[in-house]
């Protein structure tokens, strides 16, 4: 047995990256605009949100619990509404997203110690961010009406807390999530690219006929990928934690081992491709379908996995970013260990061994 | 070298293989001998291809045997790859990667030493004078010097066989001599050559030959055995207009189809006085010019022809 010639394979895959304009946008563009795109463009938070009023009571106990809306920051009084025929027109130009609705008898029922129905109604045509808001006005609402029956009893302030994103900033639920993603598509996209370029060229023929085995070749190839993905991962971690203040609780460690695992799986996903694809495009294809999509839908990366019919829920099993975005949000925002995560763990790691095996065992030293 | 002369490199006995349906070779049989240039001779779709990649065990056989150096290209393939020089018949080195690059990449994947890796680069880039080029990356060479260029990759490593397909294809003619050159070199430095060509001036280069079609042998020897052994003899007809001359004559005194050769077309005929006289008496009839008409020596191509026009026997 030979030792190992994998260092002219490695050097000459650097060479194509350096020289090749496409990987060098995947790799260094990719993943600071995703940032940005992901961390502004596609921002979930609830920062002021255009509200109409309609007080038919117009006391200063209504004026009062108005105030705790235009005072929390996230409403702003855009219109002042008449009557409630006033409401439609109003949603259906989008320029307000909610109306709060103060009955004639506020005043008067809190005097009298009677119940009274507040209203708000929310735009649900976004229903993402409706959501946020109807739960944003509920805890307002909640906590004025808390403070009133409180009153001259009780001291005390009820507070709702969400807990490991109090503020419910969506950077801390993308930018790890993220991570997730650049790396299979680094990973998973390029290799499978890499490969199959060889292949549609040609030089996998010249190759195959020198003394190059087939572990060599898979090595040498992947190789620089998991050292950009690591520098990616790593970059975003930064600019996660030190722009975004995305907080770090866990273990440092923990996160590069599991990064390790979730590369593996990328890695053997992106060699499986190449083997079924007989040109770069095909495997763009293949992998942009079979890792990006998936990563992207099907992880629970924006969209939560427990509000997915029942037989999506059971394809996003072989997702394997699904199981690392549970581990490194995990890490990240909660401080999990291992022993909250070894259950993620074990089931990437399968998936990885399983993949692997699958990939080395169809990437064949013949041409057929 | 010389003392082996006889030893069989390459020996191919019933060799078959077939993809789905296509039988690409049907009943291959060919021995290679030591130093020797042995060119196999076929159009395209013949099994030029698939013969060479079962050899270096790219491919599995469908049937038969083939040894190479001793070895079995399909169990000892490992064995077999680091004595034997490869080169595919498309261009492909790394485009992005300069000359230099693209031997030293070989260079070491091959595992030779630094020391000698540099010797032997700067031997192959006098030897096939890219070495202006050495800087230049292999996307931008000129074709000749791509195929250069893909050669000399193919002999970092010294091998004793080295199995060509088709390297001129597509090569401008000052550099495919140039080439030729470069392969008389390596005959004499003793290094045995099996080389594709669907170029017949260059079978005619070759210390042997074998004739393939559809999958088969047709003829093999020294070319001008296998040319000699032609059963019919060819009347030669020279004319400024060969293509409507060619048409004129066809099946003139029992010849088949008429070949064009340039400004000549050739017919296959048993008979050639009774010959010469009817394609006279038919060219003055069709009012067809002609500079000559007189026997001529069948040459590799008018072999070929008249054997891929053979009714197949058995399929």
């Amino acid at each position: 047995m030979l030792k190992p010639n994998l260092i002219p394979i490695i050097r000459k895959e650097f060479i194509h990256i350096r020289r090749d304009p496409r990987s060098l946008l995947i790799i260094i563009i990719m993943p600071l605009m995703q940032l940005i795109l992901y961390s502004y463009a596609i921002n979930m938070d609830v920062r002021d949100v255009k509200l109409g009023v309609l007080d038919e009571s117009r006391t200063p106990a209504s004026r009062d619990l108005l105030r705790r809306f235009t005072g929390s920051g996230y409403f702003l009084q855009r219109a002042a509404l008449d009557t409630r025929d006033d409401v439609e027109p109003l949603f259906r130009q989008g320029s307000v997203k909610a109306v709060l609705v103060i009955p004639r008898d506020y005043a008067e029922s809190i005097r009298r110690r009677t119940s009274t129905p507040v209203q708000i109604l929310v735009d649900g045509s976004d229903s993402n961010t409706g959501a946020i808001i109807l739960n944003t006005a509920q805890q307002l609402l909640t906590a004025a009406s808390m403070d009133l029956s409180a009153a001259g009893y009780v001291p005390f302030q009820i507070r709702a807390n969400i807990w490991y994103n109090p503020e419910q900033k969506s950077t801390f639920f993308i930018v790890p999530g993220l991570i997730a993603v650049l790396m299979m598509m680094i990973c998973a996209l390029l290799t499978s690219v890499t490969i199959a370029r060889e292949k549609e060229t040609g030089t996998l023929e010249e190759i195959l006929v020198a003394p190059v085995r087939p572990f060599e070749l898979i090595i040498g190839k992947v190789t620089p990928y998991v050292v950009l993905a690591s520098m990616d991962a790593l970059l975003i971690l930064l600019v996660g934690r030190f722009w975004f203040g995305i907080p770090f609780r866990g273990s440092p460690l923990l996160v590069a081992g599991f990064s390790l695992i979730y590369l593996l799986s990328a890695l053997s996903l992106g060699v499986l491709i190449s083997t079924l694809a007989r040109n770069q495009q095909i495997a763009m294809m293949i992998a942009n379908l079979g890792t990006m999509l998936p990563s992207i839908l099907l992880s629970g990366f924006i969209f939560p996995i427990s509000s997915m019919p029942k037989w999506l829920q059971v394809v996003t099993l072989i997702v394997p970013a699904r199981y690392f975005l549970e581990i490194i949000r995990g890490i990240l925002l909660k401080g999990n260990g291992f022993d909250v995560l070894w259950p993620q763990a074990a089931f990437l790691l399968g998936l990885s061994v399983v993949l692997l095996a699958v990939s080395v065992k169809r990437f064949k030293v013949r041409l057929e | 070298m010389k003392s082996n002369d006889q030893e069989i490199i390459v020996s191919v006995a019933g060799l078959q293989k077939s993809y789905g349906e296509v039988e690409a070779l049907k009943d291959m049989n060919l021995e290679v001998r030591a130093g020797e240039r042995f060119g196999l001779i076929g159009p395209d779709g013949s099994g030029k291809t698939t013969l060479l990649r079962l050899l270096i065990g790219l491919l599995v056989p469908g049937g038969g045997e083939a040894r190479v150096l001793g070895f079995d290209p399909v169990t000892q393939a490992e064995k077999i790859k680091s004595d034997v020089g490869y080169m595919p018949q498309r261009f492909s080195l790394y485009p992005d990667l300069t000359v230099a690059e693209n031997l030293q990449f070989f260079a070491q994947v091959y595992r030779i030493p630094k020391a000698e890796r540099l010797r032997l680069t700067e031997r192959l880039l006098k030897f096939s004078r890219l070495g202006p080029f050495q800087d230049r990356r292999a996307g931008a060479l000129s074709g000749g010097m791509k195929q250069k260029l893909a050669l000399s990759c193919t002999l970092i490593h010294t091998p004793r066989l080295l199995i060509l397909d088709e390297p001129t294809t597509g090569v401008d003619p000052v550099s495919r001599e140039e080439f030729w050159n470069i392969l008389d070199d390596l005959r004499r430095q003793g290094v045995t050559v099996l080389v594709t060509t669907p170029y017949m001036d260059e079978a005619a280069l070759c210390d042997r030959i074998t004739l393939v079609y559809q999958g088969k042998v047709l003829a093999s020897g020294i070319p001008d055995e296998v040319a000699a052994s032609f059963p019919r003899r060819i009347v030669q007809v020279f004319t400024p207009q060969p293509q409507e001359t060619a048409r004129a004559l066809a099946g003139v005194c029992g010849s088949g189809a008429a070949q064009l050769f340039g400004d000549r077309v050739h017919l296959a005929v048993t008979d050639v006085d009774v010959c010469l006289r009817e394609t006279r008496a038919r060219l003055i009839a069709a009012q067809l010019p002609f500079t000559a008409i007189r026997e001529g020596k069948p040459s590799l191509e008018d072999m070929f022809v008249h054997l891929i026009q053979q009714p197949t026997t058995n399929d």
